[in-house]
C-alpha cells in the first residue's frame, strides 16, 4: 500500500514538473529588468512568473530582498553580500560589487513580485507556507499567477486548502474568455459566501452606461445574481450575529452593574447613586492587584484575575458596608434625601480616587489568554475577553441566585424586601440584614468593575456612565426579582445595539429613554412586579 | 415630614389660610425692592470708580448670576418642597431657557462675527448654508422670549403628563428626570443638533441694541433679574398659599389619601411642575446674557444636583430658604474653587451628607429653631 501511494505521488510530481517546465528562462528574458522602462519590466516579470521554475524563484526572491543588480551593459545579476551570482546558473561571476547598480523598482512591481512569489510557493511542500501564500494571493490576486494557481489546484491534497485554491482560481478566472469557465468561477465565488467578494460580482450584473451588462453571457449573469443574493443573506446573518453578540455583551455588563442595585433598591427603597462608584472601586482593585502581580510575581501575571475577582468583591463590599453603617442608616424613611446623600458620597469618592490615583485613566491589561478571539466567520470575530465576561456574568448571577434562594441571609433579605415590619416581627434583625445586603450588592458591583476593567478604560468617572443605564435596567425589570434584572439587562443591551447602527449611540440612548418612559405607562412597576399587598407601600 | 397635625376637635374646620406675606414682611420687601432699584443704577453709573460704594460690572454680573441661580432654586423648591417631586432635571429647563435666549443673542451679533456672515459662526464653521428651521424668527426678541417660556414649559408638560399619569414618583421620578437631562446633554453635545455642539453659544455682542458688556446694560440686566426674583418669589408664595397650593401640599404628604378623597393629582402636579420649569427657563434666559456663554455642560447631572443642594442648604419648603441657599453655596463655591480647587467636590459632597443628617430644614430651619428656643 505505501509503495503504491509513493509511486502515485512520484507520478504526480513528474507530471506537474513536466507541465510546469514549459520553457526555461534565459539571460535575454531577464534583460528588461535592468532597463528603465517599467512596462518592459512588468512584461519580463510576466515571463518569469510564467516560467515558474527554480530560476524564477531565485530571481523573485532576490527582487523581494532588493538584491537584484545590473551591470552597465544590462546584465542582470543577483547580489549575495559581496558576491555576485548569475541568476540562471547560480554560479558566482567575476564582477565586483562596486561595478553594478541595483535595478530600480516601483510599488506596483514590488506587489507583483510578492504575488508572483506567493504563486510559486503555492506548491511548497510545507503546508503552512502554502496556506500563507494562498492568503497573500487573496489579498492581491494577480492575473499573471493564474497558471500557477491552476497548477497548484490540480496538485493540492489538503481539502481545506484545495477549496481555497478553487476560489482563488475563480477570482482570476472571472475575466476568462471562456463563458463556461466564468460560470464555474462565479459559482465557486458564490460558494464561498464571503460578503467581501461582492464587489467582484457586482460589476457583472450591473447595467453600464451604454445599457449593456458587465457580463455578456446570460447564464453567468444569472449565476452571479444568485450568488449575490446568497452573499447578501450571509452579510445580514453576520450582522445579526454581531449585533446580538454586542448586545449580549453590553447586557452582561449592565447585568453585573444593575444586579446589586436591584437588591439594594428593593431593600431600602432608594436608588444608590454611589453604586457606580462601587464599579469603579472594583476596577481600581483589579488595577492594584494587577500592579502587584506585575511587580512581585511577573511569572504568574496571566492568573492575576483569579486574585482580582475576590479583591474587587471585598473592596466594594467593604465600602458598601461602611457607607450603610456610617451614613445611610440614619436617613431611612427619607428617600429623596438619601438619594441626594448618595450622590454627594459619589462625588466625594470620585474626587478621592482622582486625587489618589490621578485623573488620568489607569491601564489594566488583559491576561494573554483573554486576548484574541474566535473567528466565527471570515469577518466576524468574537473577542475572548467579551466571551469571558459573559461567562463571568452568568456565574455571578448563578451565585447571587444561590445566595438569595438557598442561604439564610438570602431568606432574610427576601423577607425584609417583601415586608420589613413583618420580618422584624418574626425575629429577623432587619438592620443587620440591611448592612449585609448592601455590602453584598456593592460587592457584586465590584465584580462588575473587575469585568469592566478588562474591556474598557479605568478612570475615576467609570461609574458615572453606568448608573443611569443600570437604573433603567431596574425600572425595566422590576425590583427584587433576579429574572427581571436579567431580562431587563439583556433586553436593554440588545435594544441599544440594534438601534445604534441606524441612529448612532447618542440617539440610541435617547430612544431607549423614550421607550422606557412609554414602557412605564403600561407597567409602572417593571416587567416582573411584585403582586399583592406589598405593591404600594 | 412636616405634616400639619390637625386637632381632633377642629377636624371638620380647615385651618385658616396663611396670608400671602405678613404685614411686616410686605414692608421689608417693598423697602428692599425700592432700595435695590434706586441704589444699583446710582452706585454703578453715577458713583465714581474710586469710591468704595461703586458697583463694578464684575460685581453686578457676579451677583446677577447668583440671583439667576436663586430663581432656579426657587423653582425647584416649589416642586420639591411643596409637591415632593425632587427634580434632577431643572438644569435642563435652565439651560433650555438659556439656549433660547442664546439663539436671539447669536442672531443679534449680525455681521460682526469672526466670519462676517449672517449665519452664526459655528454654522459657517460647519459649512452650513442656511439656518435650520427652528432658528427662523429668533432674531426677533419677542419671539425668542416666547420660546424661553414655551420650550421648557412644553417639554415639562409632555414629560410630566406621561410621568405623573403613570404615577411615577419619588426616587423613580428623580432618576428619570436625571436620565432625561443626561440624554438632552448628549443631544446638545452633537454638532448636528444645531446648537453649537460642545462650544455652545458665546461671543455675544449686544442685546436689544445695547452693547452687552457695558455697565449700563449690566445694571439693567441686574435689575430685571432682581425684579424677576422678587416676582417669582411672590408668584410662588401666591401659589403655595392658594387653595391649589394646599392640594399640592396634600399630594406631597399622602397622595393616595388625597386620591381616595376624590382628587385627581395629575392636574395639580402638572401645573406646579410646568410653572416651575418655566420659571427655571426664565432664570436661564437671564443668566446667559450676564455670563456670556451657554454650552451643554450647563445640563450636566451635577448642575441639577447642585441646584438641589442650594434648596436643601437653605431649607426645603420655605421659598426664602432656597434663595439664601443659592447665595451661601455659591459664595462658598467661588471661595473654595479659587483657593482650594481640589477640595470643592469634597465640600459639596460633605454638604450632601451633613445637611440631611443634621440640618434637615436647612438654614431657615436653624433660625426657626433658635427663635423658638427661648
Amino acid at each position: 500500500m505505501p509503495r503504491c501511494f509513493c509511486s502515485i505521488l512520484l507520478a504526480l510530481l513528474v507530471l506537474i514538473g513536466g507541465s510546469l517546465r514549459v520553457f526555461a528562462l534565459t539571460a535575454e528574458d531577464l534583460k528588461p529588468l535592468a532597463e528603465d522602462d517599467f512596462d518592459a519590466k512588468s512584461q519580463a516579470l510576466n515571463q518569469i512568473i510564467a516560467a515558474g521554475d527554480a530560476t524564477a524563484l531565485r530571481v523573485l526572491e532576490a527582487m523581494e530582498q532588493e538584491n537584484v543588480v545590473a551591470t552597465s551593459d544590462d546584465r542582470v545579476l543577483i547580489q549575495e553580500g559581496e558576491v555576485l551570482k548569475d541568476p540562471i546558473t547560480g554560479a558566482p561571476v567575476a564582477i565586483k560589487a562596486s561595478e553594478v547598480q541595483p535595478i530600480t523598482m516601483n510599488n506596483l512591481l514590488r506587489a507583483r513580485v510578492a504575488s508572483g512569489l506567493s504563486g510559486l510557493r503555492l506548491q511548497d511542500p510545507d503546508h503552512s507556507v502554502r496556506q500563507k501564500a494562498i492568503n497573500a494571493l487573496f489579498q492581491e490576486p494577480d492575473p499573471a499567477v493564474k497558471p500557477l494557481i491552476e497548477a497548484a489546484r490540480s496538485k493540492e491534497t489538503d481539502l481545506v486548502l484545495k477549496a481555497r485554491l478553487d476560489q482563488l482560481w475563480a477570482l482570476t478566472a472571472l475575466q476568462d474568455p471562456d463563458p463556461a469557465k466564468r460560470l464555474q468561477a462565479v459559482q465557486l465565488i458564490g460558494e464561498r459566501k464571503d460578503p467581501q467578494m461582492r464587489s467582484l460580482l457586482l460589476p457583472l450584473v450591473e447595467k453600464q452606461k451604454d445599457g449593456t451588462y458587465g457580463e455578456t453571457d446570460e447564464k453567468v449573469r444569472a449565476a452571479a445574481t444568485d450568488a449575490l443574493k446568497v452573499m447578501a443573506f450571509e452579510q445580514w446573518k453576520i450582522e445579526m450575529i454581531g449585533t446580538l453578540f454586542a448586545g449580549l455583551s453590553l447586557g452582561s455588563i449592565l447585568l453585573l452593574a444593575a444586579l446589586g442595585l436591584a437588591i439594594t433598591y428593593g431593600l431600602i427603597g432608594v436608588i444608590n447613586m454611589a453604586h457606580g462608584e462601587f464599579l469603579m472601586f472594583g476596577a481600581y482593585a483589579t488595577y492594584v492587584v494587577q500592579e502587584l502581580f506585575r511587580s512581585r510575581w511577573p511569572g504568574a501575571f496571566d492568573w492575576y484575575p483569579l486574585a482580582a475577582v475576590p479583591a474587587s468583591f471585598l473592596a466594594a463590599a467593604l465600602a458598601g458596608f461602611i457607607l450603610e453603617r456610617g451614613i445611610l442608616r440614619f436617613l431611612y424613611g427619607r428617600p429623596l434625601e438619601t438619594l441626594l446623600s448618595t450622590f454627594g458620597i459619589s462625588l466625594v469618592l470620585i474626587q478621592a480616587v482622582r486625587m489618589f490615583f490621578g485623573a488620568q485613566n489607569v491601564e489594566v491589561s488583559n491576561p494573554s489568554w483573554m486576548s484574541g478571539g474566535v473567528a466565527l466567520m471570515p469577518n466576524l470575530i468574537l473577542p475572548f475577553n467579551r466571551i469571558a465576561i459573559m461567562v463571568f456574568a452568568l456565574t455571578v448571577v448563578g451565585i447571587a441566585s444561590l445566595v438569595l434562594n438557598r442561604t439564610r441571609l438570602g431568606l432574610y433579605i427576601r423577607a425584609t424586601t417583601q415586608n420589613r415590619r413583618m420580618a422584624a416581627c418574626s425575629g429577623i434583625r432587619t438592620w443587620q440584614v440591611d448592612s449585609y445586603a448592601f455590602a453584598f450588592g456593592a460587592g457584586i458591583a465590584g465584580l462588575g468593575g473587575c469585568a469592566l476593567s478588562q474591556i474598557g478604560n479605568v478612570g475615576p468617572d467609570l461609574g458615572q456612565n453606568y448608573i443611569i443605564d443600570s437604573f433603567m435596567v431596574v425600572v425595566l425589570g422590576g425590583v427584587g426579582q433576579l429574572a427581571g434584572t436579567i431580562i431587563g439587562a439583556m433586553g436593554l443591551g440588545i435594544i441599544s445595539k440594534v438601534i445604534e447602527p441606524f441612529w448612532g449611540a447618542v440617539l440610541a440612548k435617547i430612544a431607549v429613554l423614550v421607550f422606557i418612559i412609554l414602557f412605564i405607562q403600561k407597567r409602572p412597576r417593571g416587567l416582573f412586579a411584585l403582586k399583592g399587598r406589598s405593591v404600594e407601600v | 415630614m412636616s405634616t400639619a397635625t390637625v386637632e381632633p376637635s377642629q377636624s371638620l374646620i380647615l385651618p385658616a389660610r396663611q396670608p400671602m406675606l405678613s404685614p411686616v414682611s410686605w414692608r421689608i420687601l417693598i423697602v428692599g425692592v425700592i432700595a435695590v432699584l434706586a441704589l444699583v443704577p446710582i452706585c454703578s453709573m453715577l458713583v465714581p470708580v474710586e469710591s468704595p460704594f461703586h458697583l463694578s460690572a464684575y460685581a453686578l454680573t457676579l451677583v446677577g448670576k447668583i440671583m439667576c441661580y436663586a430663581i432656579g432654586a426657587l423653582a425647584l423648591d416649589l416642586v420639591w418642597g411643596y409637591c415632593g417631586i425632587l427634580s434632577l432635571g431643572h438644569s435642563l429647563f435652565f439651560a433650555l431657557g438659556g439656549y433660547m435666549m442664546g439663539m436671539y443673542l447669536m442672531r443679534s451679533i449680525g455681521l460682526d462675527g469672526v466670519y462676517h456672515s449672517p449665519l452664526p459662526d459655528f454654522m459657517v464653521f460647519l459649512d452650513w448654508k442656511a439656518l435650520p428651521w427652528y432658528w427662523h424668527g429668533t432674531d426677533h426678541f419677542a419671539y425668542a422670549a416666547l420660546l424661553v417660556i414655551l420650550v421648557p414649559g412644553l417639554l415639562a408638560w409632555v414629560f410630566g403628563f406621561f410621568a405623573f399619569r403613570s404615577r411615577v414618583k419619588g426616587v423613580y421620578l428623580s432618576i428619570i428626570t436625571q436620565a432625561m437631562t443626561f440624554a438632552a446633554m448628549l443631544l446638545f453635545f452633537r454638532n448636528e443638533t444645531g446648537f453649537g455642539g460642545n462650544n455652545g453659544f458665546t461671543d455675544f455682542k449686544r442685546i436689544l441694541g445695547f452693547p452687552i458688556a457695558a455697565v449700563g446694560t449690566r445694571a439693567g440686566l441686574f435689575m430685571i433679574t432682581f425684579a424677576t426674583l422678587v416676582g417669582g418669589f411672590l408668584a410662588c408664595r401666591y401659589i403655595v398659599t392658594s387653595k391649589l397650593g394646599r392640594v399640592v401640599m396634600a399630594i406631597r404628604d399622602t397622595e393616595s389619601r388625597l386620591m381616595f378623597l376624590g382628587y385627581s393629582p395629575l392636574g395639580y402636579k402638572l401645573f406646579v411642575w410646568t410653572f416651575s420649569a418655566i420659571l427655571c427657563g426664565i432664570a436661564g434666559a437671564l443668566y446667559v446674557p450676564q455670563v456670556g456663554i451657554i454650552n451643554p455642560s450647563e445640563m450636566s447631572p451635577i448642575n441639577s444636583i447642585e441646584m438641589a443642594i442650594w434648596v436643601a442648604v437653605g431649607g426645603r419648603g420655605t421659598l426664602i430658604g432656597p434663595i439664601l441657599g443659592a447665595f451661601i453655596v455659591n459664595e462658598a463655591k467661588s471661595f473654595l474653587t479659587a483657593s482650594l480647587s481640589d477640595y470643592w467636590l469634597f465640600f459639596l459632597g460633605a454638604m450632601f451628607i451633613v445637611v440631611p443628617l443634621w440640618l434637615p430644614k436647612g438654614v431657615v430651619g436653624l433660625f426657626q429653631r433658635l427663635r423658638n428656643k427661648p
